[in-house]
């Protein structure tokens, strides 16, 4: 299960990353929102797949018997995919005020900035 | 909840909130904007006090203990930044008051930038590497809303790399929180300092601390991750270009000396001696930049980058007497670059352009401002008895101390080529005669520059002319009021001015503290007490 989590992850960055050097601004978005999900998978994975044992300490008891699925990575994710999912609400915005302003959605147009 | 603690979070966030509530009434916000970032001083200076006077503070939000809740700690090096973070909050509000366009202001530029202002101070005072993470994004939310208010052109095309490489970075950030979990199971900075090397062997800390070294590296504009900032930092109005420049690099800054002072200490003969090398580098990289440039803001841009090479050099040098000059040269740089956007600014309101060529002859016209700008100018520089002698001073004796002598001679002839940029930017703009053909710039920069870039200044000097002609028509009240606005915007000028030369005369008080700062974190013992109590 992790070997496969891991092969995901590494297919989602290496697509997030090739999506970003594109010269449309629009697959510069998509390549973003796949390297936020990407990072998402990461932080679940590290934290260890256990399947099925959500941490509830029984009745009587003071501690989860055995291995537990951990709380904290999830509620970390949870997290950043609510600020994932916000920054990109703004990219989107963004990349529309962009498009609108500069009149095209080819990233090379937009140098006139740089040095 | 220690309430010191909680303050510089709770004014700003406080008054960006009334001023989302106070929409649609302009004058109403400005009161509140400066009412907060005056507070923000007031409560950055009741936090280092406090810090000062009794150690390491820290508080759990909620109540639960250490490692699981969130943690808020201060120790003298955050409570030094929220400090200066006060500082510059209110110097720039004052100026925003002058110079702020109403159609930006209409647009949330108040309330935006108190959220900027919150995210600042939360990085300074978070305890916990995902809090950190938290506080970056809430800073970052305020800096992609401000610098793509107005929506022209130039602002969006800085505004959309400018947010693209932030967030790529902030991905690297949080794939690093991640693995980080996975290996030591917390997150608690002072938990991660006693745990990490005994869970993590030596190649994974190293590995870890690569990722965060690129993360921050990337925020910070340290070499080879600074193009995103000269494309991005001269486009908004001066306002937001003074508080960019002065404060969110070096939040990557205050990141990368807590992360590898706290963390990542288990082999500096690698780690540090990488980030050594990036210092020279970026010194190097960022003034020769700054030496090709033709336009004011770009020039300063380049020099922030070159001097957030100085203050790396201290965390590569890794000993307390480094480490006090790297804190010493961050506060001395966010006060006089701050300032140096500010000036560029003003000379923008007189003339309509940030271009060198058709500028000139300000030295006749406005001495005063001539004044002002060699101030931080040759502060920057390195001159005595200005703030930046005495910074630049700590760095060559602490590297001379540990014997890195190539870094030594690369911070003094970047010094020398600082000093030719700002004799560069001195000769053009003020001491020069003014070209023949004062008026319409826009028409002569056309043939060299590109037409947007020409257009950005040419809106903005109309719109000066048109505010000159609509003064001298209206009636005594506006023309008190045009004054208010001009004293609003010299004001922190002349304010910025007057602390950079205090804090070059009283530069010994000054180091005494930043050495305290450093001391404790070149020992980190102190801060994990101070957070996880004597019984763990």
């Amino acid at each position: 299960m992790t070997g496969l989590l891991a092969l995901v992850i590494g297919g989602l960055y290496a697509v997030g990353l090739y999506m970003m050097l594109r010269r449309s601004i629009v697959k510069l978005l998509i390549g973003l929102a796949l390297l936020n999900n990407a990072t998402n998978l990461v932080i679940f994975t590290s934290a260890g797949l256990v399947r099925a044992r959500p941490p509830i300490v029984p009745p009587g008891a003071v501690a989860p018997p055995g291995p537990t699925a951990d709380p904290v990575a999830q509620a970390l994710i949870l997290t950043a995919i609510v600020i994932g999912f916000g920054v990109l609400a703004f990219m989107v915005v963004l990349v529309h005020r962009v498009v609108q302003t500069v009149g095209t959605d080819d990233l090379d147009a937009m140098r006139s900035t740089d040095t | 909840m220690t309430a010191v603690l909680a303050l510089p979070l709770l004014i700003p966030l406080g008054t960006a909130v009334a001023c989302l509530l106070a929409w649609g009434r302009p004058a109403v916000q400005r009161r509140l904007s400066l009412a907060g970032a005056a507070g923000l001083l007031g409560a950055g200076l009741f936090l280092l006090w406090t810090v000062a006077a009794r150690g390491i503070t820290a508080t759990q939000a909620g109540g639960w203990p250490a490692p699981f809740g969130i943690t808020l700690v201060a120790d003298l090096f955050a409570a030094i930044m929220v400090a200066v973070t006060g500082l510059v909050g209110l110097a720039v509000a004052t100026y925003a008051l002058g110079t702020m366009d109403a159609r930006r202001e209409a647009f949330g530029y108040q309330a935006l930038y108190h959220v900027l202002l919150l995210g600042v101070c939360g990085a300074f005072l978070a305890g916990d590497v995902f809090n950190l993470y938290v506080w970056f994004e809430v800073m970052l939310i305020g800096s992609f809303a401000l610098l793509a208010l107005g929506g022209e052109r130039a602002q969006m095309e800085g505004t959309i790399k400018y947010v693209t490489i932030n967030l790529l970075a902030s991905a690297l950030f949080l794939t690093a929180v991640g693995i980080l979990y996975g290996v030591a199971g917390t997150l608690n900075l002072a938990d991660l300092s006693r745990r990490l090397p005994q869970v993590a062997s030596p190649g994974l800390q190293t590995t870890l601390a690569m990722l965060f070294l690129a993360a921050f590296g990337i925020k910070a504009a340290v070499f080879p991750l600074f193009f995103w900032l000269p494309a991005s930092y001269h486009t908004p109005p001066a306002a937001t270009s003074a508080v960019f420049a002065g404060l969110l690099t070096k939040v990557g800054v205050y990141a990368l000396l807590r992360v590898f002072t706290l963390l990542f200490v288990h082999d500096p003969g690698t780690t540090h001696r990488v980030i050594l090398v990036l210092a020279g580098l970026t010194m190097v990289t960022g003034v020769l930049g700054a030496v090709a440039q033709r336009e004011f803001r770009r020039i300063l841009s380049f020099h922030i980058i070159s001097q957030i090479g100085y203050m790396i050099m201290g965390l590569g040098l890794y000993t307390p007497a480094a480490l006090a000059g790297s804190i010493f040269y961050i506060v001395h740089h966010i006060i006089v670059k701050t300032n140096l956007f500010l000036v560029s600014g003003a000379v923008w309101r007189l003339r309509g352009t940030y271009a060198l060529a058709p500028l000139g002859g300000l030295y006749r016209d406005a001495p005063a401002l001539a004044l002002l700008f060699a101030i931080p100018a040759l502060s920057l520089a390195g001159m005595p008895p200005l703030s930046g002698f005495a910074a630049k001073l700590a760095l060559v004796q602490a590297g001379l101390a540990g014997a890195a002598y190539a870094i030594v001679a690369t911070a003094l002839v970047v010094g020398l080529l600082t000093l030719f940029s700002m004799t560069k930017i001195w000769h053009e703009v003020f001491w020069k005669d003014a070209p023949e053909v004062v008026l319409e710039p826009e028409e002569r920069l056309l043939p060299s520059m590109g037409r947007e870039e020409a257009g950005l200044p040419a809106v903005g000097a109309r719109g000066v002319r048109t505010a000159g002609v609509r003064g001298s028509v209206r009636s005594h009240g506006a023309g008190a009021q045009a004054r208010g606005r001009t004293l609003a915007m010299l004001a922190p000028i002349v304010g910025l001015a007057v602390i950079t030369v205090l804090f070059g005369l009283l530069a010994e008080p000054a180091f005494r503290l930043t050495a305290r700062a450093a001391a404790q974190l070149a020992d980190p013992t102190g801060y994990v007490r101070a957070v996880l109590g004597d019984a763990r």
